[in-house]
């Protein structure tokens, strides 16, 4: 690691300042990613403004339904909190999927969106990276490709996101807020991610400085019927291959409304609006199930080595609206 | 508990009440006085030479004590081999190869400053493209370190060999199979990584090392540097696990002495990171391996040959046993086993947990149940159907071979008579569900260079020496049993001291063989001891009584054929819509001889067959061609089972003596376990699926439709 | 960059000066000699280094020691009162739960506080009704929560009976 000075912040305000004046400074909040990072001198802070302590550490009910939730809320207390287990279990079974207990009791909700991508040619400073430093190239596109992006991906950049909880959280239409140099702000997950061809080195389009208060999610009856599926080469302890979330309800046999994201498949939560566009009022079959997975994938640009995502995805797809749909009946 | 039911006896671990506080002594751990830490640099590059070394801004850095490159690290008198020697030139034959080292007062201040060292290099092609069909291939010549004989590979033996003639046999067979199958580079990865300190002054050296063994890892480094034995001391009583990458690579404890000789008087330690292990510990190396069989019309093998292509390293040889199972189990009029290696820019393969056997029997044992499956017989069947009288290539009857009890007591534990023949087996919610079979092996070998000592005092307690190894194998409870047994005393009148060269001359741990090479000479140095006591009218004398013995001759080696064997048994799930595999039973029927610790064994062999699950599914090292390095380097990208990865595992042994491999009838246990649990796990997989997976590992992508 | 710091470890009250890059895993190895909690991989992908931060699971090599100053901090070692073993570390003896035993006392640790999150209703992925009050902690449940320590001598089947035993008293 380089060495670095260690400043607990005294208030938001400050620590916004700080970061935002000084680019060698960064936030440090759970630090599960970012220390992991600094070993390998991925990231070289020279300033860490400590903000755990900070940001707040509640889940709170929003008028009128949905949920609000302090960016310093570990990923453990949100995924066993009640309210999300009852009406969001897609969020519940998101934070469950990713990494181990030790790890959620670490992890914030806030870091849980700003994870760096598990990309190993990102993780390894002696490669080639877009991401890591501009310009030097994508040495991942021709090698080992079996964990990269088959959607949204650019020449430039073919990383995926790591997270799962971001992936219930896209499909939850979750909105975070922010306290930046210019003051507060909302942006839609869905929003939240940049695309790698308008330059990869940053993966949001928060500000240098700018910091996740709390992350709100909107009252949706749909989802307390929901799932979210990961698969991965091991049985636990791995990042996603494929993950899905997804809700779907179901009025007189056809699909009155529709939440389908996807995880391990691009630089961002992937919410499949293609897919939900093509299903709604649609009979709930298993063959509009394909059609709509189908058109969502048509758009996937695999490498060979990751092609096999494609059929991967289409058939989690399918198998997961099928379980929700059975399940209903 | 007295001497006679010492052996068999299901005792508890006796460091145990140690490690579960995680008070058991790991080689990093020892107390010394005001250490200094050393953090090396490795190579970028996989083939070429450093041209440039700039460690101006490192020298700088507050705290850094030295920087180490092989411009100024000290010249070895034994230079040559890269599993021992480091630093000796700018030469670079692989991607992660010891470059250089900071020595500094904190491991912070040396990782860091171990990045501020800017190195120049002048680059050659790489070459790392693992091919059957490549036109250099060569037939190995490793230099066999064990062994009675010099041979070509890494056991002993040679590259081929041929019985009858095999292409003829082939031509006569009525059916015939030709399949292909290969598996990847596998690392061992223990929990504990390589780790060193050294302490050297001019009267003593004294190193606490992760070893699998105390007496080579001296002998090795003793040689490296040009010193004489006797001033080191090599102390290492509780390993972290190992599994092979423990025995002969010794580069760590190098560096190690290289940094404290850099700074006289301090202490140094030095741990490999979790990514340094990829590429300097060795690994299990890749192969491609063709199986042909031929059988008559009733089943019956006529000609059955394995040509294996390995992967080995430009900058040491080394090839393994793969053929060596093929060789001896089951009968064939005419065979052949050849093996060829191609020699890579890639890091330096070693021993693995059961190695040559382990990837040897994924072939042999896939291809015996698809050419079962085409003949339309029952696997089990066309295995017993095939059992030899005597070792087929040698013509020596085997000392005790139970393999079909095994396949016929499994085939009653797992209830192999309900199986479907026809596949898909059958379906539930949405997952296929199959079984299979495989049978298993690993020789009992008996290796040179061990003594024991046993000093009994007046107070009637036994001290036992002999610097053996415990890398998790209970090692310090079995052989307190067997000393126990053989002195006919209770196990708690036994001390036993291993895990430091100050103890006698011990091998090391590995090829299954502690327990027959240190529990037979403690047996022999017991009975020493009872003869020298009976001499003195059964009496301890005042001073107490001291006896070293070296281990036996065993005339039975050239006589008979010493194995032990076993039969698993898996039952998986495939998910139909995305191809991923679960294993929810494995059960496993061992002929391992004379168990001398029912718990402790159970431990070794359900650890193998969940390390055979971990190969079958998860376990291959990503390497890209154009840099030649180890792409997954972490335990986030190299997947090896967690815990959710296993399911019900039932282990059960014969516990058939067997008489002439060792005087305590027992035989090895710590390999044959991991040896056809892939080829279990996949002919389950091709049972439930009807995919046949050839190219380990069995990943979802290979099964998805 | 040198930071004082307290540290409270296994009941025991600790004044140690750290470089600010030094991990709570290392503070404890390093500068204060208490080697319970083992190095296996150094970032969160074995589990080895589990200690209880403030009551709760966590990987002591991601977490920087300045940032958790007063962090109150339980190893293995301390999980036994005296020569008193806890039950947890009694049954992995008796169910040889452990070979090597480098991932040993992470094990230990992590399955105590597994049994506390149960406690608590705490779901697992695994978890067939997610809003359940009571978690029953079958083989799959207790195999799930433990998947974040590694044990490459492979004692899983031998890990969760020795810990469903002490589940079940």
């Amino acid at each position: 690691m380089k060495p670095f000075t260690y400043q607990r912040a005294g208030d938001m305000s400050s620590a916004v300042a700080t970061v935002a004046e000084r680019p060698e400074a960064s936030f440090l909040a759970g630090g599960t990613n970012l220390v992991d990072l600094m070993k390998m001198e991925v990231l070289t802070p020279e300033l860490l403004v400590d903000v755990r302590h900070l940001v707040s550490h509640q889940i709170q009910d929003l008028p009128g339904g949905g949920l609000r939730i302090g960016a310093g809320v570990s990923n453990s207390e949100l995924a066993a909190d009640r309210r999300v287990r009852r009406g969001y279990p897609m969020l519940s079974q998101a934070i469950l999927a990713g990494a181990s207990y030790q790890l959620r009791n670490l992890a914030t909700v806030g870091g849980n969106f700003l994870q760096r991508t598990r990309c190993m040619y990102f993780r390894d400073v002696t490669m080639p990276c877009n991401k890591r430093e501009p310009g030097t190239g994508c040495s991942a596109r021709d090698g080992q490709q079996r964990d990269l992006a088959i959607l949204g991906a650019s020449k430039l950049c073919v990383a995926t996101h790591p997270s799962d909880m971001a992936v219930a959280m896209a499909a939850l239409d979750a909105v975070v807020h922010t306290v930046g140099p210019a003051g507060e702000r909302t942006v839609p997950v869905n929003r939240l991610y940049r695309s790698p061809s308008d330059g990869p080195e940053r993966d949001t389009v928060l500000d240098r400085g700018e910091l996740i208060t709390a992350v709100e999610i909107p009252a949706a009856p749909i989802a307390a019927r929901s799932r979210y599926r990961k698969v991965r080469d091991r049985a636990s302890y791995a990042f996603a291959l494929v993950s899905v979330a997804a809700a779907i309800e179901v009025g007189d046999g056809a699909v009155s409304g529709v939440r389908i994201a996807l995880g391990g498949v691009a630089h961002r939560p992937w919410r499949a609006t293609t897919a939900e566009r093509e299903l709604f009022g649609m009979p709930a079959t298993e063959e509009s199930f394909r059609a709509a997975a189908e058109a969502e994938l048509a758009a996937a640009w695999p490498l060979p080595g990751n092609a096999f995502k494609v059929p991967l995805a289409r058939n989690t797809v399918v198998g997961m609206l099928r379980a929700l749909t059975e399940e209903a009946r | 508990m007295s001497g006679r039911g010492a052996v068999g006896a299901p005792l508890d671990r006796v460091e145990g009440h140690l490690k579960v506080r995680g008070a058991a002594t790991y080689a990093n751990e020892w107390p010394v006085e005001n250490p200094a830490y050393l953090y090396p640099l490795l190579s970028t590059i996989a083939s070429g030479r450093v041209t440039g070394v700039d460690a101006s801004a490192a020298t700088a850095e507050p705290g850094v004590l030295g920087v180490l490159t092989h411009l100024n690290a000290p010249k070895l008198a034994w230079p040559n081999d890269p599993e021992v020697a480091a630093l000796q030139s700018g030469e670079v034959a692989f991607h992660g190869q010891f470059v250089g080292a900071v020595v500094a007062e904190s491991i912070e201040i040396a990782r860091y400053a171990a990045g501020l060292v800017t190195l120049e290099y002048e680059k050659r092609p790489v070459d790392v493209d693992m091919r059957a069909d490549r036109d250099d291939l060569l037939k190995p010549q490793h230099a066999a370190i064990f062994g009675s004989q010099p041979g070509d590979l890494q056991d002993g033996s040679s590259a081929d060999s041929a019985v009858g003639d095999f292409e003829a046999g082939m031509d006569s067979a009525i059916h015939t199979l030709d399949a292909t199958y290969s598996t990847p580079i596998q690392h061992h990865h223990p929990l504990e990584p390589h780790t060193a300190i050294a302490v050297w002054t001019d009267d003593e050296i004294t190193l606490y090392c992760s070893s699998q063994g105390v007496h080579l890892h001296r002998t090795l480094l003793a040689n490296a540097f040009g010193i004489d034995a006797s001033r080191i001391r090599v102390i290492s009583p509780h390993v972290g696990g190992a599994f092979g990458s423990k025995v002969f690579p010794v580069t760590w404890a190098t560096l190690a002495f290289m940094g404290a000789q850099l700074v006289p008087g301090r202490p140094v330690k030095f741990a490999l990171t979790r990514q340094q292990m990829f590429t300097l510990v060795g690994h299990r190396p890749a192969t491609i391996q063709r199986i042909r069989l031929g059988a008559d019309a009733d089943g019956r093998l006529v000609a059955l040959g394995h040509d294996v292509v390995q992967e080995t390293a430009r900058a040491k040889q080394y090839a393994e046993q793969t053929v060596a199972a093929s060789r001896l189990m089951y009968a064939a009029p005419h065979r052949r086993t050849t093996t060829r290696i191609a020699t890579l820019d890639l890091p330096v393969p070693t021993i693995m947990r059961g190695p040559g056997e382990a990837t040897g029997m994924f072939a042999l044992e896939s291809a015996m149940d698809e050419f079962a499956v085409s003949m339309g017989m029952d696997p089990i069947e066309f295995r017993v159907l095939n059992e030899p009288a005597v070792h087929p290539e040698s013509g020596l009857p085997f000392s005790s071979r139970h393999l079909v009890t095994c396949l016929r007591e499994g085939s009653r534990r797992f209830g192999w008579e309900h199986r479907a023949p026809a596949t898909p087996a059958r379906s539930e919610n949405g997952w296929l569900i199959g079984t299979g079979v495989a049978s298993s092996t690993y020789p009992s070998p008996r290796l040179p260079g061990n003594t024991a000592t046993i000093r009994v005092g007046a107070d009637g307690r036994h001290t036992v020496r002999i610097a053996a190894a415990d890398i998790g194998t209970g090692t310090w409870t079995t052989l307190a049993q067997i000393a126990a047994e053989a002195l006919d005393v209770a196990v708690e009148d036994v001390t036993l001291q291993i895990g430091d060269t100050d103890h006698p001359l011990a091998s090391s741990a590995g090829f299954s063989s502690g327990i027959n090479c240190w529990g037979t000479t403690i047996h022999a140095a017991a009975g020493e001891l009872r003869a020298a006591l009976n001499e003195n009218g059964g009496a301890v004398p005042d001073e107490g009584l001291e006896v070293t013995t070296d281990i036996p001759d065993n005339p039975y080696i050239a006589q008979y054929a010493m194995y032990s064997f076993g039969a698993q048994f898996a039952e998986v799930r495939v998910h139909e819509d995305t191809g991923e595999v679960r294993v929810p039973r494995l059960l496993g029927v061992f002929d391992v001889g004379r168990v001398i610790n029912p718990k402790t064994a159970r431990s070794q062999l359900l650890g193998g067959m969940t390390q055979g699950l971990s190969m079958a599914l998860h376990e291959a090292a990503a390497i890209d061609p154009r840099y030649g390095h180890v792409v997954n380097n972490d335990l986030g990208g190299y997947h090896f089972a967690a815990n959710a990865d296993v399911g019900s595992i039932e282990v059960h042994c014969l516990e058939e003596r067997d008489p002439y491999v060792n005087p305590m009838g027992s035989k090895g246990a710590g390999e044959v376990c991991i040896v056809g649990t892939a080829a279990a796990i996949a002919n389950a997989v091709c049972h439930a699926t009807g995919i046949r997976v050839r190219d380990l590992p069995i990943t979802l992508d290979k099964l998805l439709r | 960059m040198d930071q004082e710091i307290t540290l409270r470890v296994d009941g025991k009250e600790h004044t140690l000066t750290v470089d600010t890059r030094t991990t709570l895993l290392d503070a404890l190895r390093e500068r204060l000699g208490i080697t319970s909690a083992k190095k296996g991989c150094d970032h969160g992908q074995c589990g080895a280094c589990t200690v209880l931060l403030d009551g709760r699971r966590a990987n002591s090599c991601l977490v920087l020691a300045v940032a958790n100053a007063g962090a109150e901090v339980v190893t293995a070692a301390g999980l036994a009162d005296g020569d008193e073993l806890h039950p947890m570390q009694r049954s992995f003896i008796s169910h040889d739960a452990f070979q090597c035993g480098y991932c040993t006392p992470g094990q230990i640790v992590s399955a105590v506080a597994m049994l506390r999150e149960a406690e608590a209703g705490w779901p697992s992925v695994v978890s067939e009704d997610l809003d359940a009050d009571e978690v029953v902690l079958d083989h799959g449940e207790i195999a799930e929560r433990m998947s974040g320590n590694l044990c490459r001598c492979a004692a899983y089947a031998n890990i969760v009976p020795a810990i469903a035993e002490v589940a079940r008293s």
